[in-house]
């Protein structure tokens, strides 16, 4: 199969698969930036003294953590349109998942590095007179951040890779657009082929990135 | 703009179909098949409150089943696969030691729907004629097999991390003093150093079948009638949309705390005395 | 007598006094004009009802009577600037996406059928065929009959997967179920010899062998095995969207437009399909055609 290995069909369809990755790129910015937000939200409040807090920031770890991303997913883009979050439309009701979804993921990453940071410094902080809120701010989340940013950009990689789920709901990103070529023109192996060496080419160098921040981060 | 929506929980209960009024399916033009499809019992479709026209019960019991079933076979498959991928990337030998990189690189950096498609479209037509042939059509289920397997070594390249994170955290004088006492190779991994690693890993290695049992759903993609694909074909069926999915995303989240229970149990029993076991993920 | 008569007088007045476009606007129609968009759902590979077209834009048959409807729209809400929303659907996302008012209309190849309406609603019935089996060429399958012990592949959602399913059952005939996502995916699958058959609506599968790139490789076979008329669909009980668009349909199957555009995708069609009208559509169109 691989004698006949047709290189034009990836050519002559470059401006359909770019458009699909421009789709990858913003589903993962969106919700890289949204999670990481929300994230800080959640494992805040997890780490909070006020145990309703606590428990409800739990319980949502809970359970996005033990659901499929495709079944969050067919969540928003099928149910939650009924209860009038239509407007956003398909593209948003994805976007929205992924946020949620990884926002769990996240909170659960940034409460750990937050926990890293030693509980004397939460004490020197209040000592000075900083409020729960500067203390946080200045003292704590600058190094819990620099602590986690490996392990965060790590979590950003997988991301990346899960945004081609998207393929269930039919929103051309990166992947289905290899897809609905390949099917159409009947080149299976080529797209998927070429596919695989574009994610793999992102995806393994960027991992090795974040292993050399890791060497440099390390305090 | 809130649509109407009809709240039904009973659909979930539907054991058996009601008698559908049948085309006929004898040769014939079109027209006497459009009559015979329209007669029979055009009434009931007046009765919108009667809405079980499959056993959609049936249907979540097949999915949660086939969902369980996948999910244990592709775990055997991880850890054994991850296990011994795991442990070539800390042996002596440094060609060993680069196949197994390049396995845990090559499955962790491609996404797992890709690889589904690629075990499934692209395998089966690089195989010889005749095996491909086999895979396609003789083998039974082949989306299922495809499924497993995909599955299983996607996430052996997880597990083989953990694996060797296990092997690596234990002190270097164990091996050592292993060696020492004369023990081969093979002596200290089987001896000292797998019997405290697999014991220390416990808790990522449950977060990896948890990863499993919620990544079958992938496998939806290429025909497997799992839990997350039934409950989209009884919402498309009955528009019971977010009765279905509560039901599914219940049966995940009871799964999980199942298991987790049960591995926190396991993990306090072989718990090494005087060792802070590591956090659960 | 004469009150009773000024009375009727002056509502039957009234009632010309308000145009129509003043009239109270519910459902899909009110949704339209508070967005200034109209969200069109769309099939990528029922050829040629709606399919993705050499410049990346969906276009085909059903689509064009869809931008017949759109265009009515424009005029009656006096909406010039009306923006069109295209969102592909396939034959699993099609209904959810339609009553959970994602999309406001569905172009494709939807069967019109008593089931599905207890969800969403149908236009008049724009085109007619049924199930039937496509095969490959010297494969020895002329009936359904012939694929005991076979594999079939069959799109989820779909009338004909409930049809052959049904069939199947009746007969004890045993068949291996390959189950994919639109008909692409189904054409594949015969195509690399996954299955020995591909199942869906007769005029889909010319469709698709027009669209392969060796057609002589495949044949439709056999006898219609279930009845499907095509409608486009619209959100259940909202008849003011429903009889706007059968306005127009009835329009074009008065005007003869209809035939005119049936010509254009089929007769012989820009992927060569090559079906002339058959007398049962022909009939259809006149019994549709309903006056004012």
């Amino acid at each position: 199969m691989f004698a006949n290995f047709d290189y034009q069909v990836i050519l002559d369809n470059v401006g359909i698969l770019w458009d699909g990755m421009l789709i990858t790129f913003l589903l993962t910015g969106v919700a890289l930036v949204g999670g990481i937000i929300f994230g800080t939200v959640l494992a805040l409040m997890r780490l909070s003294r006020f145990k309703v807090l606590s428990f409800a920031a739990g319980r949502y770890v809970d359970a996005f953590r033990s659901t499929p991303l495709i079944l969050v997913i067919f969540w928003f883009y099928f149910a939650m349109p009924i209860i009038g979050l239509q407007a956003i439309g398909g593209l948003g009701s994805v976007l929205i998942a992924f946020t949620l979804f990884e926002a769990a993921y996240y909170c659960e990453i940034i409460r750990a590095g937050i926990q890293s940071v030693t509980r004397a410094q939460i004490h020197a902080g209040q000592a000075l007179g900083l409020t729960y809120f500067q203390t946080m701010q200045y003292v704590i989340l600058p190094q819990a951040f620099r602590n986690m940013v490996p392990v965060l950009l790590t979590q950003a990689i997988v991301l990346f890779q899960d945004t081609s789920l998207v393929y269930v709901v039919g929103l051309k990103d990166f992947l289905t657009a290899a897809d609905l070529v390949a099917v159409r023109d009947n080149r299976v192996v080529e797209l998927y082929a070429a596919a695989a060496v574009v994610y793999f080419v992102l995806c393994f160098a960027s991992s090795l990135w974040v292993r050399r921040l890791r060497r440099q981060y390390a305090i | 703009m809130a649509m109407k929506y009809n709240w039904d929980w009973s659909i979930i209960l539907c054991r058996s179909p009601e008698e559908e009024p049948t085309a006929a399916v004898e040769p014939g033009t079109l027209a006497p098949d459009a009559t015979s499809a329209v007669g029979g019992g055009a009434g009931q479709f007046f009765d919108t409150g009667a809405s079980c026209a499959q056993p959609y019960f049936d249907w979540i019991v097949s999915g949660v089943s086939w969902t369980i079933i996948v999910a244990c076979a592709a775990w055997v498959i991880t850890f054994s696969l991850g296990s011994i991928i795991g442990i070539a990337r800390t042996v002596d030998q440094p060609v060993v030691r680069a196949v197994a990189t390049a396995y845990v690189e090559f499955f962790r950096n491609i996404p797992l729907l890709l690889q589904m498609f690629l075990w499934f479209f692209v395998v089966p037509e690089l195989l010889p004629e005749d095996a491909g042939r086999w895979v396609k059509r003789e083998l039974p289920l082949p989306e299922y097999w495809t499924a497993i397997v995909c599955l299983g070594m996607y996430h052996a390249s997880r597990t083989a991390e953990q694996v060797r994170a296990g092997i690596e955290s234990i002190p270097r004088g164990q091996t050592q003093a292993g060696l020492a006492m004369g023990l081969t190779q093979f002596q200290v991994y089987r001896h000292v150093l797998l019997p405290v690693s697999y014991r220390i890993i416990i808790p990522p290695l449950t977060s990896d079948f948890m990863g499993i049992f919620k990544n079958s759903s992938v496998a939806l993609t290429i025909g497997v009638m799992e839990l997350t694909a039934q409950s989209r074909q009884i919402a498309e069926y009955t528009f019971n949309i977010f009765e279905i999915f509560t039901v599914a995303t219940l049966i995940y989240m009871v799964v999980t705390l199942i298991v987790v229970t049960v591995m926190r149990f396991v993990e306090a029993k072989v718990r090494i005395p005087g060792t802070i076991a590591m956090g659960a993920d | 007598m004469s009150k009773l008569k000024l009375l009727m007088a002056t509502l039957v007045l009234a009632a010309l006094a308000v145009p129509a476009s003043a009239a109270e606007l519910y459902g899909t129609l009110k949704k339209i004009k508070d967005s200034g968009t109209i969200a069109m759902g769309h099939r990528e590979a029922s050829v040629p009802f709606a399919y993705i077209g050499p410049e990346g834009k969906p276009i085909g048959y059903t689509v064009d009577l869809c931008y017949k409807v759109i265009d009515k729209i424009k005029k009656d809400l006096n909406m010039p600037d009306l923006k069109v929303k295209l969102v592909p659907v396939t034959s699993q996302t099609r209904i959810p996406l339609l009553a959970n008012g994602t999309i406001d209309i569905e172009c494709g190849s939807t069967t019109n059928n008593l089931t599905r309406s207890k969800q969403i609603d149908y236009l008049a019935v724009t085109f007619i065929t049924g199930t039937k089996l496509a095969v490959k060429k010297g494969s020895g399958i002329k009936e359904i009959e012939d694929m005991d012990g076979k594999a079939i592949a069959l799109s989820l959602g779909t009338t004909n997967e409930k049809a052959i399913k049904r069939i199947a059952k009746a007969k004890g005939i045993k068949l291996k179920y390959h189950m994919v996502k639109d008909h692409p995916q189904g054409w594949l699958a015969l195509d690399t010899d996954r299955v020995d058959a591909y199942a869906t609506d007769d005029v889909l599968l010319y469709g698709l062998i027009s669209k392969s790139k060796d057609a002589s490789k495949f044949v439709v076979t056999g006898r219609f095995l279930s009845y499907d008329p095509y409608g486009i669909m619209v959100r259940r009980d909202d008849s003011a969207m429903r009889l706007l668009g059968n306005t127009v349909l009835a329009d074009l199957m008065r005007s003869g437009e209809m035939q005119k555009i049936y010509d254009k995708w089929f007769n012989p069609g820009p992927t060569g399909i090559n079906m002339p009208i058959s007398s049962t559509l022909k009939t259809a169109y006149e019994i549709q055609a309903l006056p004012y």
